[in-house]
């Protein structure tokens, strides 16, 4: 990562945390997860609760749906290490690699169900133009979607702007396939706190 | 009105926590990288890129950073507001844009 704080700044508590996760994994902590345990209470705590909340807290959406969107900001965003985790969590999430791969690939023209389409399409031009209309909102809702659930796409998208920005400015390092797929089994099992 | 919700309560944590909580730099430094406003050279490179075009930040733009003084605790700081800032923005711009599009819609479930 590009500050060696967030290589080697931590604590007795946390180096022994990383070693353990080194034994039990086989490989050193991902950087996501080295980011949130750096000082915590400047943004690991609060970051990990809204970001849990958003991806795993009750919600009409399907877990997911909501790391397909997840996958599909940093998509837009050009975000290498978020577009490799979400994909493969998104994949393991719906146990369907070409759903995922057809959504990142053309959104049009991709298998999935209108409304989940016209909020990825709403998602991706917030994330590009930084603003939305009204009228966007009603294709949307218009598709079937309730106002709940643009909202939770909303919090999907605005926990995804953060932390793709972050990856792409810190520098998080890629992983192999092998580690973004284990990576994608922690968070369908322990999810982001 | 919209009713709080734990979602939006849960960023407004996470922002309120960054600009105003105990931090290296000043909450004034950290307000305007998380407004991507009012930042003189170099920094502004650095927070710019990160709010408008993140995938383009290179380690030349932390190195004039740091060469202009700025620690390493301090860009940490930074870097998030910055980060938390832009999706702050696009947060907001998206819920403002659906409270628009059915405010007639509950208007008429009211009545």
């Amino acid at each position: 990562m590009r500050l060696e704080i967030l290589n080697r700044g931590y604590g007795p508590g946390t180096k022994m945390l990383f070693a353990l996760i080194r034994v039990f994994s086989g490989h050193p902590p991902p950087d996501a997860a080295k980011l949130v345990f750096y000082r915590p209470a400047f943004y690991g705590a609060q970051a990990k609760n809204f970001t849990h909340e958003a991806m795993r807290g009750p919600s009409a959406w399907s877990v997911a749906d909501r790391e397909l969107m997840a996958a599909y900001v940093s998509k837009v965003n050009q975000s290498a290490f978020c577009i490799g985790a979400h994909t493969a969590t998104a994949t393991q999430a719906y146990q369907d690699g070409a759903k995922v791969q057809a959504v990142l690939a053309d959104l049009e023209s991709a298998p999935i169900e209108d409304g989940l389409r016209a909020t990825l399409r709403m998602l991706g031009k917030l994330t590009r133009e930084g603003k939305v209309s009204a009228a966007d909102m009603r294709e949307v809702l218009s598709a079937g979607i309730s106002r709940q659930q643009v909202e939770d796409a909303l919090a999907v998208c605005a926990a995804f702007n953060t932390t793709d920005r972050l990856a792409d400015a810190f520098g998080f390092e890629l992983l192999s396939p092998e580690d973004f797929e284990a990576g994608a089994k922690f968070l369908l099992k322990r999810g982001y706190r | 009105m919209r009713d709080e919700n734990k979602m939006r309560a849960a960023h407004r944590a996470l922002v309120d926590r960054v600009l105003n909580g105990e931090g290296r730099s000043s909450p004034e430094q950290r307000a305007r990288a998380f407004s991507n406003s009012g930042i003189g050279p170099p920094l502004d490179v650095l927070i710019g890129k990160i709010a408008a075009t993140p995938a383009q930040v290179t380690d030349a733009d932390f190195a004039a950073a740091q060469a202009a003084g700025f620690s390493e605790d301090q860009l940490f700081e930074l870097v998030i507001c910055a980060a938390v800032g832009q999706s702050d923005r696009l947060y907001e711009a998206g819920l403002a844009a659906l409270d628009e599009a059915t405010v007639n819609g509950e208007a008429d479930n009211a009545t």
